[in-house]
Order: structure tokens, then C-alpha cells, then sequence
């Protein structure tokens, strides 16, 4: 199910800016990959490129290769409805449809996609992408109750069990926890860990420690300087980059002493 | 100004140069001068005055007496604070006036006729007293109706158009038409609908379906803009959600964006009925009037309530307080209609709108 994705000379604009530039990494499967870096340098421009949902954004483009498992992404006729289905995201708030309840909101993917199974079948998917994260028991009992009316942490865990439902094979995360308390967090980052065994994930954060804790490869993002694009200085084992950075901007920027 | 602790002389910014409190006028001050205020109006109505100009001395005076008082015992600003406060009550007064007054007087006279004849009957051979409004209300209804099954399509998908996909000149274009359409005169609209209907039914057409492209022409902007603005509201994260599943755009908009702005459009459509029903000019030119039971929108003239009313203040029969009492009736019959719409739009809203906890 986990794929590998490859990116290479990937340049994303915004019209005639260039928001990123000339970035090639691997990104591995069944591991974490992190993406630090400062706020405005396209580390979420990068990773919504990922599942094409930069082209959302009127004048968006994007050039150089996304392969996943040996597809490229932005080939010709390559449909980015598709594309979404394999590739998951959850974003930087909580983002419950609020029109529908716990159960609908896990069962939307599957629904929208008119993917018809017998009731039992989807209870039973339902069910288990609740309990892939961790948030079961806490709603088992209001599976019928708006989902907007859960707190901060559960609907941030309720829209990753709506992503994992549809079974895609990566799970895109634009800085998850930043709009939560630290138990949350805690509770999203144990969910992260707990994934890892069966998707490709990737996370945009701003907390250093995050990273630390959740990513097994880390790629630090900078400007090139300002009004230039973003780049990708370094991209390592995130022990390594944390402890023994290549680069003496990413040494400044984790031991922050950046700027 | 200097920062230093040292500093012995009282910072002229302090407690002890500036008094944290300052006079305040007795708590039942300014109520009895409003009482005052409106003696006085009440007083110089008695002596012969214009009502209206003796409310506006009560008004003008008890702003400016609350003022000056004000002024002398407490600081500016609380002055000033009572002045806005005075003269915003005084243009909610003034704004509630007509409202009320409007209210009272369709009531008050429409009751007379208010009967059980009035709805069961039509008009058909009825010169004097008796007769009612059964044609005229099914009139009313069968034709906003249809004008509300012509616009809320086409007004909904020009605002799903002009929000999700519209971009560039084109959209320009239609919002900038859209806005005209707005302030078209309603007898223009008639003009237009029964100018087309002479094209296809020859000169002197008259039915109920040309009367509803009239009021189309009128609801259809009213549609568009509020649809335009609820779907605006609904959170671009919602979208990204569901692009993120994997589902295309078209599904994402009807079955997460319109779900979400269904309370707001419900409302918006309701309320633009509500605007059209009253209308009077178009279908006097596109339906006419007629005195007998006609359900059938597209043959003939059909009787409405507006044109009713009009037509029996216009020409009344002998002895003309009948139809006079029977215009009030019909004009009260379509101010509970509109009353009622109001009623079903915020049942509406109540029902859809996203739940939480």
C-alpha cells in the first residue's frame, strides 16, 4: 500500500513567481519524512504539489517530475481527481464537513467516490479507520452527533481517519498540530507513529521537536534570500540533520541561531 | 516625559492630575426629561399643532436639553455619548413609524372583510357586497410559483457559475449585469415579458406563465446575489477536504458546498419570493384580472391579490365601501402571506443550518 515517491526538478509558480525551485528528493516508504523550514519558504507549496492540489490556486503551475511507484503526476492525461485518491491530505485546521455527522464525515470519502457497499461493510470500514486513529472509543457512542462538535484534537483526528478511510497509500500533513493544545498534539504525533507501518507520510512543521519526535528523514527548506524562491538546502536521516547538518544554514536554523 | 523612577514631580499623565471619575447625571435624569420631552409633543398636539411637527420638538428638545445638561454636570465624551444615543433611537423611531403604521391601518380595515366568504368565494357575478379573493389567492400562488421554479435554477447555477468557476471578463460581465437587472423597474419587466409573449401568442396575450417570466426577470437577480454570498461564506477548507478525497469538483459542490450554504440560500430564496409576491405593474400588463376561479397558467387572465386590490380601489362598484373593504382584505391576505414566507425562511434556516455539539 505505502509508495515511494520521487520528486525531481520540481519548479512550482505562482504566475511569473517562482515560489520553489529546483527540488529533488526521495521520499521513502512506510517512513516519515519531515519538511522544516521558515514560514513563506514552500514547504506546504511543496507538499500540496504532491497530490496537485497547488493547481487550485488560479495561475498555480508546476514544472519537473512527481513520480509515484514509477507514475509521474504531472504527465499528460494524468487526472488530479485520481491522483487525490492515492494521495491523502490533512490540513492545518481542522477541517470536519459541518453539515454531517462523525459517521459521515469518516464514510464521505467513500461516499462521494460512489464507492456502494453493503451497510455492514462500511460500519465495519468506518470503524476501523476510527480506530486507526485513536479516536474510537471516544465517539463510538456519538458515531450520530455532529462532528463539528467535537473538540480541536478529536476533529483534527476525525479528518485523519477520513483520510485514511478511502485507503490511500500516502498521507500529506500541512502542519497538523498547529492549531492544537499539547495533549493533542501528543495524541496526533502517537497516531503519526502508528501509521508509519502502513503509509508513506509526510509532515510540514514548524516545531523542530515535532519533527524530532515523529520524522525518520527531515528536509530543510530556505529562502535562497529574500524575494527569491524557496529551495531545499539539506535533506537527511533526521538524526543526522539535527546533530551533524551538512550545511551551516541548517545548522543555524536547528540550533536557532537562524537569521 | 521622562521614564525615570527618580522622578519626584507627579507625571502630569497620572491618577492624582487626571480624576479616574467625573460628575454623572441622576439615574432618573434623563428618563424625565424624555417624560418632559414628550409632554410637551403630546401638549402642543392638543393646542392644534401638526402631530409630526410636534414630534419632531419632542425629539429635537429632548436631545438637545439631555445634551447640555450633560455637557455642564458630566465631561464631553459622555455628552457626546448621550447626543449619538438620542439621535440613533430617534431615526429607529422615526424608521419603525411607517412600519407600524402601515401595519395598523392594513389591519385595522382589511378585518372587516376578513371573513369566511372573503376566501371561499371568488368574485364571479358579485356587482355590490360580498364576493372574495379564493381566484385571486390561488391566482398569487400558482404564479409565484412558477416564477419561483423558473428562478431558483437559474439563479442557483449562476451563482454556483459566478463562485466556483467564473473567472475573467465573462463572470465580470455577469456580475456587472446582474447588478443592473437589480434595479430594473418592475413595469419594465412586464413590459419585456409581455413583449415577448406578443411574439409568439399575438397582441392582447394574457396568462398567468407570462406574468411568472416577469417576476422571473425581477427575482432572478435577488437570487443570484444572495446565493452568490452564501456560497462565498462557505469555508475554502471544506473544498480542499474534499479535492483531498479524491472527489472531483462538481460532486464537491453538490454535496459539500451546497449542503453547507443551504440555510443561507433557503433563506435568500424565500425572501426574494417575498419580494416579488407583492409585485402589481408587470402582472397588471402580462395577466390582467378576472372575476372567476382560473387555475390554469396558461390560458387566459388570472386574478392576483396586488392587482385585485388595485383594480377594486381603482374602479368600485355601487356603493364602493364593499370594494374598498375588500382591497384592504386582499392587501392584509398578502402582508400574512409574506409574513408567513418570513416565518417558513427562518424555520428553514433553523432546520439546515450545519449542527454542532
Amino acid at each position: 500500500m505505502a509508495t515511494r515517491i520521487q520528486v525531481s526538478g520540481l519548479d512550482i509558480h505562482y504566475d511569473r513567481f517562482l515560489a520553489v525551485q529546483d527540488v529533488s528528493m526521495d521520499i521513502e516508504p512506510r517512513q516519515v519524512t519531515a519538511l522544516i523550514g521558515p514560514s513563506g519558504c514552500g514547504k506546504s507549496t511543496l507538499l500540496r504539489s504532491l497530490n496537485r492540489m497547488h493547481e487550485l490556486v488560479p495561475g498555480a503551475r508546476v514544472s519537473g517530475k512527481v513520480v509515484l511507484d514509477g507514475q509521474d503526476l504531472y504527465g499528460p492525461d494524468v487526472d488530479p481527481v485520481r491522483v487525490r485518491r492515492h494521495v491523502g491530505m490533512v490540513f492545518q485546521r481542522p477541517n470536519p464537513f459541518p453539515t454531517m455527522s462523525v459517521y459521515d464525515n469518516v464514510a464521505a470519502g467513500l461516499r462521494l467516490n460512489h464507492r456502494r457497499m453493503p451497510r455492514s461493510e462500511m460500519d465495519g470500514r468506518v470503524e476501523r479507520s476510527l480506530r486507526a486513529a485513536n479516536l474510537w472509543t471516544e465517539v463510538r457512542d456519538r458515531l450520530h452527533r455532529p462532528g463539528s462538535g467535537l473538540s480541536g484534537g478529536q476533529q483534527q483526528r476525525l479528518c485523519i481517519a477520513r483520510a485514511i478511510a478511502v485507503e490511500p497509500d500516502v498521507l500529506l500533513m500541512d502542519e497538523p498540530c498547529s492549531a492544537l493544545d499539547p495533549i493533542s498534539t501528543q495524541a496526533i504525533e502517537d497516531l503519526i507513529l502508528d501509521l508509519k507501518s502502513s503509509y508513506t507520510i509526510v509532515i510540514v512543521t514548524h516545531n523542530m521537536q515535532q519533527a524530532q519526535r515523529v520524522s525518520d528523514t527531515t528536509g530543510f527548506f530556505n529562502l535562497r534570500a529574500a524575494g527569491e524562491p524557496g529551495v531545499l538546502v539539506e535533506m537527511a536521516d533526521t538524526t543526522t540533520l539535527f546533530t551533524r547538518p551538512a550545511k551551516q544554514a541548517t545548522e543555524d536554523y536547528v540550533s536557532g541561531r537562524f537569521g | 516625559m521622562s521614564l525615570s523612577t527618580t522622578d519626584t514631580e507627579p507625571d502630569e499623565r497620572s491618577a492624582a492630575a487626571e480624576p479616574l471619575t467625573h460628575g454623572t447625571l441622576p439615574a432618573s435624569g434623563p428618563p424625565l426629561v424624555l417624560l418632559g420631552a414628550i409632554a410637551t409633543g403630546a401638549v402642543l398636539w392638543l393646542l392644534g399643532w401638526n402631530p409630526a411637527l410636534s414630534g419632531i420638538v419632542a425629539a429635537v428638545g429632548y436631545t438637545a436639553v439631555v445634551y447640555v445638561w450633560s455637557r455642564a454636570v458630566e465631561e464631553a465624551r459622555a455628552a457626546r455619548d448621550r447626543l449619538i444615543t438620542a439621535v440613533v433611537s430617534s431615526a429607529f423611531l422615526l424608521a419603525m413609524l411607517p412600519l407600524v403604521s402601515v401595519l395598523a391601518t392594513v389591519v385595522s380595515r382589511g378585518l372587516a372583510r376578513f371573513d369566511g366568504e372573503f376566501f371561499t368565494h371568488s368574485m364571479r357575478g358579485v356587482v355590490a357586497e360580498g364576493g372574495g379573493v379564493h381566484h385571486a389567492i390561488f391566482g398569487t400562488l400558482i404564479i409565484t410559483g412558477l416564477t419561483t421554479l423558473i428562478s431558483v435554477p437559474v439563479g442557483l447555477l449562476t451563482a454556483v457559475y459566478l463562485v466556483e468557476y467564473g473567472r475573467g471578463r465573462l463572470a465580470r460581465a455577469i456580475t456587472f449585469f446582474v447588478d443592473v437587472m437589480t434595479g430594473i423597474p418592475s413595469i419594465v419587466a412586464g413590459l419585456f415579458a409581455y413583449a415577448l409573449f406578443v411574439l409568439f401568442f399575438g397582441p392582447g396575450v394574457r396568462m398567468g406563465i407570462a406574468g411568472a417570466v416577469a417576476l422571473s426577470v425581477l427575482m432572478i437577480p435577488v437570487v443570484v446575489r444572495s446565493a452568490e454570498e452564501m456560497l462565498k461564506l462557505v469555508p475554502n477548507e471544506l473544498r480542499e477536504a474534499s479535492y483531498a478525497l479524491g472527489v472531483p469538483k462538481w460532486r464537491t459542490i453538490l454535496r459539500i458546498v451546497l449542503p453547507t450554504a443551504l440555510a443561507g440560500i433557503a433563506t435568500g430564496v424565500t425572501l426574494a419570493i417575498a419580494r416579488v409576491i407583492g409585485e402589481t405593474a408587470p402582472l397588471l400588463i402580462t395577466v390582467g384580472i378576472t372575476t372567476s376561479d382560473n387555475f390554469n397558467p396558461f390560458d387566459g387572465r388570472m386574478a392576483t391579490l396586488s392587482v385585485f386590490s388595485y383594480y377594486e380601489y381603482v374602479s368600485p362598484g355601487v356603493p364602493p365601501e364593499a370594494s374598498l373593504d375588500r382591497a384592504w382584505a386582499a392587501a392584509l391576505v398578502l402582508i400574512l402571506i409574506v409574513m408567513a414566507l418570513n416565518l417558513v425562511a427562518r424555520l428553514i434556516s433553523r432546520l439546515f443550518a450545519p449542527k454542532s455539539a
